[in-house]
C-alpha cells in the first residue's frame, strides 16, 4: 500500500515505514538508544530528501523521549538543574544548527555535510564501541586493574562553578554548557537525540553518576529536539507530520519487544553487535559518498528551497 | 480501457465520421482531440496516473502531442571528485525550466526533414526545449550542464519522447497514452496537440491540465507553508502526545 508524504513529496509502502520504525524501535529497546543515528541515514537511503529525514527524524525523537522520560521522572533520576544547563546549551546549539542547516541548504552542501557527519561520528563510535565491547569480551573472567573514578584535570580548574545537588558534582557549568551546545548542533543537523555522543560524555567528562545519566540526558533531548522541530518547521518547512507519526508505530511496537530480547543477551555481546550495525551503516554512507555518482549534476529550485 | 473512454471513444468516432460528409465549418479544423480528464489529484495514495488523449484528424498527417508543466528557475550543480570524495562543485542557473516534459507522436514522423526542421524552429523536443542560462558561465557549461539536467529529468520520469506513442486506431482516429508519475509537480500544464502535414502546422490545438493536491495530504501541506509556526507546535504537541499515550500503554507491562 503506498503512501503519499505531503512534505517529502513522494510516495513509498507504508509497510516499509511501518517495518524500518520496527526495526529501528526494536533495535533501540535492546540497545537502549535513541535510534535517530540509524533511521536518519535509513531514511536517506529509501529516498526520502536528506533536509526532510533529519527534521523529520527530530520531531520523532520528541516522541520517544517523551515516553521514556515520565518513567525517569518518578525514579527521581533526573537531575533537573543539570538538564537546565544543558539544555541552555542545547537551545543555542540548536539554534545555530538550523541556521546553518538552511545556508548549507542554499548554497548545495548541505546533503554531504548531513552525509560525512553520519560518516564521522557513526564510524568514531562504532570503532569505540567495538573495541571497548571485544576487550570486555576477552578481559571477562580475570579482573583488570581498576582506575581511579575521579582525576583531577584542567577542567576542574574552570570558573563559573556550580553546586549540582542530584549529581553530587561541583563543577563549573562551562562544560555541560558547551555539552550541550554541540549535542543541540547535532541534534538540528543530523536529527539525532545525541544521546550516544551524551551518555559518555556525562559519565566520562562530567563525573555525573550513572543512574541519573540517561534521565537527564532524555529531559535536554527532549527540549532540543522540540526546538529542532519548531525551527526547522518555521525556517525550513522539512517537518513531515505524516512520515514521524508512521515511523513513530512502528518504533514504540519495536521498542517493546526490543526490550524484552534484550533481557537475554549480555552486555558485551549487545554492544558488539550494535557496534557492527553501526560500522555497516558508516560504510555505506562512506561508499556512496566516495563511488562515481549515478549522476554527477543535481537539481535544485534556485533561491534555495528544493 | 473504463467505461468513460470508451464513450469518448464512440463520441469520436461519430465526429470522425462526420468528417467525411463535406462541412466547410469542420474542413476548417481537420484536427479534434480531447482528454480523458482535464485534472490529476494527488490524493494520499497518489502513486502516479495516466491521462488518455484521443482524437481523429481528416485526411493525411502526423500527429505530435506535447506537454510541459510549471516552469520555475533552478540550479544545476555538478560533482567533482574532491580528496576521494564528490562534492558539488560548479553550479550553473537555468530561467524557466518546466518541471515536466512529454513528446508523443505518431511512429516515423521524425523521419522527413522538413519535419525535424519544423520541431528545431518550434522547440520541440528534449533536445530543441529553448533554455536560457541565469547569468555568465564558463565556455562549454550550457551545453554540458543542460544535458546533465535533462538526463536527471528523464531519470526522474519526468521529461520523456515516445515516438510512436500516438496510435492510430483506425483511419484517422488516434490515441496517445500519457504517464504522470508520483513525483509531478502541482499547477497547470499545457497540452498542445499537432498536425503536421509535409513540415508545416496544419492544426493545433490547446488544452491545459490542472494537477493539485486534494485531501489531508494537500491540507498538510499548505499548512506547514502558511502557518509554519503553528505547523512546528502542531507536530511537537503530536509527538508528545503519541510518546506519552505509548509510555501509559506500556507502563504496566
Amino acid at each position: 500500500m503506498q503512501i503519499y508524504l505531503p512534505i517529502a513529496e513522494m510516495s513509498v509502502n507504508v509497510f516499509l515505514l511501518l517495518a524500518m520504525g520496527g526495526g529501528v524501535g526494536f533495535l533501540s529497546g535492546l540497545f537502549g538508544v535513541g535510534g535517530g543515528f540509524l533511521m536518519t541515514p535509513l531514511l536517506i537511503f529509501i529516498g526520502v530528501p536528506a533536509p526532510v529525514a533529519v527534521a523529520t527524524e527530530a520531531n520523532q525523537i520528541v516522541a520517544s523521549s517523551a515516553s521514556g522520560i515520565l518513567a525517569h521522572m518518578r525514579r527521581r533520576n533526573v537531575d533537573f538543574k543539570m538538564g537546565a544547563v544543558l539544555l541552555v546549551g542545547g537551545l543555542g546549539g540548536s539554534y545555530l544548527g538550523v541556521w546553518l542547516f538552511g545556508v548549507l541548504r542554499d548554497i548545495g552542501q548541505i546533503d554531504l555535510m548531513i552525509r560525512l557527519s553520519f560518516v564521522v561520528f557513526l564510524g568514531i563510535i562504532g570503532a569505540m564501541m567495538l573495541t571497548e565491547s571485544s576487550r570486555a569480551l576477552l578481559r571477562r573472567g580475570r579482573k583488570g586493574p581498576r582506575t581511579k573514578l575521579h582525576q583531577h584535570t584542567f577542567l576542574h580548574g574552570l570558573p563559573f562553578k556550580m553546586r549540582f545537588r542530584t549529581s553530587r558534582l561541583y563543577i563549573s557549568a562551562l562544560l555541560p554548557l558547551v555539552l550541550g551546545f554541540v549535542v543541540g548542533m547535532l541534534a538540528a543537523l543530523m536529527g539525532v537525540g545525541g544521546g550516544f555522543l551524551m551518555i559518555p560524555a556525562m559519565i566520562y567528562l562530567l563525573g555525573m553518576p550513572t543512574a541519573v545519566v540517561v534521565g537527564t540526558s532524555l529531559f535536554q533531548i527532549l527540549f532540543v529536539t522540540a526546538n529542532v522541530t519548531f525551527l526547522q518547521a518555521l525556517n525550513n518547512q522539512t517537518v513531515d507530520i505524516t512520515l514521524a507519526l508512521l515511523l513513530l508505530v512502528g518504533a514504540v511496537i519495536g521498542a517493546q519487544f526490543g526490550a524484552r530480547f534484550g533481557t537475554r543477551l549480555r552486555g558485551e555481546q549487545l554492544r558488539g553487535l550494535l557496534a557492527l550495525m553501526v560500522l555497516l551503516v558508516c560504510a555505506k554512507l562512506l561508499f556512496d559518498l566516495i563511488t562515481r555518482p549515478e549522476s554527477i549534476y543535481s537539481i535544485g529550485l534556485l533561491g534555495g528551497h528544493s | 480501457m473504463s467505461a468513460r473512454h470508451l464513450g469518448l471513444l464512440v463520441a469520436l468516432l461519430v465526429l470522425a465520421a462526420g468528417f467525411s460528409v463535406p462541412d466547410p465549418a469542420r474542413a476548417a479544423n481537420p484536427l479534434i482531440a480531447d482528454l480523458s480528464k482535464n485534472s490529476i489529484e494527488i490524493t494520499t495514495g497518489f502513486s502516479g496516473t495516466d491521462v488518455l488523449l484521443f482524437g481523429a484528424i481528416e485526411g493525411e498527417g502526423d500527429v505530435l502531442v506535447e506537454v510541459r508543466g510549471p516552469a520555475s528557475d533552478i540550479v544545476i550543480r555538478r560533482k567533482e571528485r574532491t580528496l576521494g570524495i564528490w562534492i558539488n562543485r560548479d553550479q550553473v542557473g537555468f530561467a524557466d525550466v518546466p518541471s515536466f516534459y512529454r513528446l508523443a507522436s505518431s511512429p516515423g514522423i521524425f523521419e522527413t526533414a522538413p519535419n525535424r526542421a519544423l520541431v528545431r524552429q518550434y522547440g520541440i523536443g528534449t533536445a530543441n526545449l529553448d533554455l536560457t542560462t541565469i547569468g555568465d558561465i564558463p565556455d562549454g557549461h550550457h551545453a554540458s550542464f543542460r544535458a546533465g539536467m535533462i538526463r536527471n529529468f528523464e531519470a526522474a520520469g519526468l521529461y520523456a519522447e515516445d515516438i510512436g506513442g500516438v496510435e492510430f486506431l483506425g483511419p484517422g482516429l488516434f490515441s496517445a497514452k500519457l504517464h504522470f508519475p508520483a513525483n509531478v509537480v502541482t499547477g497547470t500544464y499545457a497540452v498542445q496537440v499537432y498536425l503536421l502535414r509535409e513540415g508545416l502546422v496544419v492544426s493545433k490545438l490547446n488544452y491545459s491540465l490542472v494537477v493539485q493536491k486534494i485531501g489531508i495530504g494537500a491540507q498538510v501541506f499548505a499548512f506547514a507553508h502558511e502557518y509554519p509556526a503553528a505547523y512546528g507546535v502542531l507536530a511537537i504537541a503530536i509527538a508528545l502526545l503519541a510518546g506519552w499515550f505509548a509510555g501509559f500503554v506500556f507502563r504496566r507491562r
